[in-house]
């Protein structure tokens, strides 16, 4: 089957590994993986602000660009649910785009339910050192109903503890531009977060959303805390070379705060 | 009610520097929400009753007049007035005027959301009437002259210190001595208070949870009772009710009932719950000599049929806020009128305008959550977005918020331009980071990096690299 990988603005310009470590999750369940160039953002920034004129004209660029393939998947339950849930309503009005809209929603993904429930991935071959706790970002869980696959296919992780915390479900405020619009309001709200995560006694977080990975991980960092914080596609796919999010490379360097 | 939303930000910061209330908002995850989820885990039928409660509601608004003049009929089969009231003045006004004719000079008042929308309260006193909340969160707020701060936890804001100071600054009959610690001390003081008022008071005045077409009923739900001392005792008991808040039976009552506590307190029931239908008859033993309804419009017939619609099936279980992490953050007060959380961000525009209120719908991370918890699934989201895109088309938010996404959709439309562009960038910051992993401040991020550190970005894109080696590789 082919796959279309919509790797997210954030996944492409912040964390490339994550992207790279979904084309191996992809590969070796047997999907022929392609990357189109012509790939930007799914548009919810736009969206999200009004301006739906905006994103109109990107949601048509992406449709464009994977028309083609089998599957769509995106490493973000985010940017997947954009393209499943809200295209269609964007174009709801047009009868030439609503179809390709429905039709290119039907076939979007978020990574981790297509791994677990698409292509249904048993003996994932990682490993990983540590105890690690999930986030359930709010478009994942909530409009992709990505909740059990995770942990199935973490529990395939060999060296890893799971340890869940009380409020995985709550969003960690990071809500994409509301975090620089209300950024106080944004604040309490990771704070809240990082409380619950540090109770944990968890070494690890992860989440399928890089947005709410980086919003953690700069509250983490920030109150000195040396949890490590990576999208789960790097621990599925046993790619955790790389520094976590934040992190220096030379990692066994005592910590410095960034300038 | 005087409306502060024009200051969100300001009352949002405000807000945030209370640790008072702070405190306060903490304790609100354990309790309700958890509470709500025993609940719902004891009734497997709940997500059925949810979508059979939001069919009454769609139904109900649906045929409005029908059911409304219905309503109206059975009241007065049953001794009762009805006054149709399209605004907060009409409304007022005939509230008054009731009053004045009873000669009252004592109102005492069970908890009504509607009375704060019409500012009832201010205008009795003015026309030298004293208004007695009997709520005991109405009541402790009445006395410190605040307003409710959550539509059914009025006074969830206030710590049991704080309610015992102002009982003490208050109640002129407290002796020093008493010790008022505990909550169930707090509560007896009230009540001392309250009973006086209670039987001294010319007339009553409720809300109501829902007007019931079939029976010209009216239903109370409290935790108190004190919702029937008040229309029980006096002579007079005046309802006001928004007119969405009718339902077509008896049966769909409890059907909203059996959704309304859960999704609340996470109560099965209320501890009362009263059905009103018309004044005292002959062999009744007690009850009022005269029942008015006064049925308040105020804008909510203008959400019908338009992209609010769905916004009038709320039966204000208050969930959505207890629920809401916005709303846990900075409390009701912040959001600067009767309603708050996320229920409020959505209704108050359409009430009083989008001009001095444009920031409730943006003060939201589309977490989704109030949608998940409502009972009678109300789009939230949906409808916050939609405000955004109101206040986009009319250019409402700031030149440089338009710009800068403008700007991002120009080069999101553009890949090569985009890749021209993000690539360096992109590059340049990796290289910067490389050495800590990430920023403790960036120019353009003030908002990001006053509270948190910037992950620095590896330094390449994805996109840029793959193709790379694609090329490599000899392929496309």
């Amino acid at each position: 089957m082919t796959v279309g990988l919509f790797v997210t603005c954030l996944v492409d310009l912040m964390r490339p590994t994550v992207g790279f470590a979904t084309v191996k999750l992809l590969r070796r369940a047997g999907c022929k993986v392609s990357v189109p160039k012509a790939q930007t953002c799914c548009g919810q920034p736009a969206y999200n602000s009004g301006d739906n004129p905006d994103a109109r004209a990107i949601a048509e660029k992406v449709i464009e660009a994977f028309e083609g393939f089998d599957y769509v998947v995106a490493p973000s339950g985010s940017c997947a649910g954009m393209i499943k849930h809200h295209y269609p309503s964007l174009f709801a009005d047009d009868p030439e785009m609503a179809p390709r809209a429905v039709a290119l929603a039907g076939r979007t993904f978020e990574l981790v339910s297509f791994l677990a429930d698409v292509l249904k991935v048993e003996n994932l071959e990682a490993a990983y050192d540590g105890i690690a706790t999930y986030h359930d970002s709010c478009s994942s869980l909530r409009e992709m109903g990505v909740k059990e696959q995770p942990r199935a296919l973490l529990a395939q992780v060999r060296g890893m503890t799971l340890t869940e915390s009380p409020e995985s479900e709550t969003c960690c405020g990071f809500g994409g531009l509301f975090c620089v619009k209300y950024p106080d309001i944004s604040g309490r709200m990771v704070d809240a977060k990082v409380d619950d995560i540090i109770a944990t006694g968890a070494d690890t977080l992860l989440a399928g959303d890089l947005g709410c990975l980086m919003n953690i991980a700069g509250r983490l960092h920030r109150r000195g805390s040396n949890i490590r914080v990576r999208h789960i596609a790097e621990v599925l796919a046993g790619m955790t070379e790389r520094p976590p999010l934040g992190e220096p490379a030379a990692k066994e360097k005592p910590e410095k705060e960034a300038g | 009610m005087e409306s502060t939303t024009a200051a969100f930000r300001e009352n949002a910061a405000k807000a945030l520097g209370d640790s008072k209330l702070r405190d306060a908002l903490s304790k609100l995850t354990d309790g309700f929400p958890a509470r709500r989820r025993e609940a719902i885990a004891r009734l497997p039928e709940f997500d059925a009753l949810r979508d059979a409660a939001r069919d009454i509601k769609d139904h109900v608004l649906a045929n409005l007049d029908f059911y409304l003049e219905a309503f109206e009929a059975r009241v007065i089969e049953a001794g009762g007035t009805v006054h149709w009231c399209r605004t907060a003045a009409e409304a007022r006004t005939a509230i008054l005027r009731i009053c004045k004719t009873a000669g009252a000079k004592t109102v005492t008042k069970g908890k009504s959301m509607i009375g704060e929308e019409i500012a009832i309260n201010e205008h009795l006193e003015e026309h030298g009437i004293e208004p007695v909340e009997t709520d005991l969160g109405e009541y402790i707020i009445q006395l410190r002259n605040e307003p409710p701060s959550h539509i059914i936890a009025p006074a969830i804001h206030l710590s049991k210190e704080q309610v015992a100071d102002t009982f003490r600054e208050k109640h002129r009959h407290l002796s020093p001595g008493r010790s008022l610690d505990e909550p169930r001390a707090l509560l007896d003081e009230a009540r001392g208070e309250l009973r006086r008022k209670f039987i001294g008071a010319d007339v009553g005045l409720t809300g109501a949870n829902m007007l019931i077409a079939e029976t010209g009923s009216i239903v109370l739900v409290t935790n108190e009772g004190n919702a029937d001392l008040t229309y029980a005792l006096p002579r007079v008991h005046i309802v006001i009710a928004s007119l969405e808040k009718i339902v077509p039976t008896l049966e769909d009552a409890t059907t909203i009932l059996r959704v309304l506590a859960r999704s609340a307190t996470g109560q099965e029931m209320s501890v009362y719950t009263t059905f009103c239908t018309g004044p005292k008859r002959q062999d009744d033993l007690d009850g009022p000599d005269e029942f008015h309804v006064v049925l308040l419009d105020n804008g909510r017939t203008k959400m019908l049929g338009g992209e609010f619609h769905e916004m009038l099936r709320c039966i204000r279980c208050g969930a959505c806020l207890n629920h809401c992490p916005v709303y846990k953050a900075i409390g009701g007060h912040a959001y600067g009128w009767v309603y708050s959380g996320p229920m409020g961000a959505v209704l108050i525009p359409n009430l009083i305008g989008l001009e001095e209120t444009g920031d409730l719908p943006n003060a939201s991370t589309l977490c989704g959550k109030c949608e998940a918890v409502c009972p009678v699934r109300i789009p939230l989201p949906r409808m916050l977005r939609t405000w955004r895109q109101r206040q986009f088309e009319q250019k409402m938010n700031s030149p440089a918020a338009r710009a800068g996404i403008r700007a991002w959709a120009f080069l999101a439309r553009r890949w090569w331009l985009y890749r021209m562009l993000t690539g360096p960038v992109i590059a340049v910051l990796g290289r910067l980071g490389r050495a800590r992993g990430r920023f403790r401040y960036l120019p353009l991020a003030g908002g990001w990096t006053k509270l948190r550190d910037f992950p620095a970005p590896e330094g390449g894109t994805f996109v840029a690299q793959w193709h790379k080696a694609r090329r490599r590789e000899g392929r496309t």
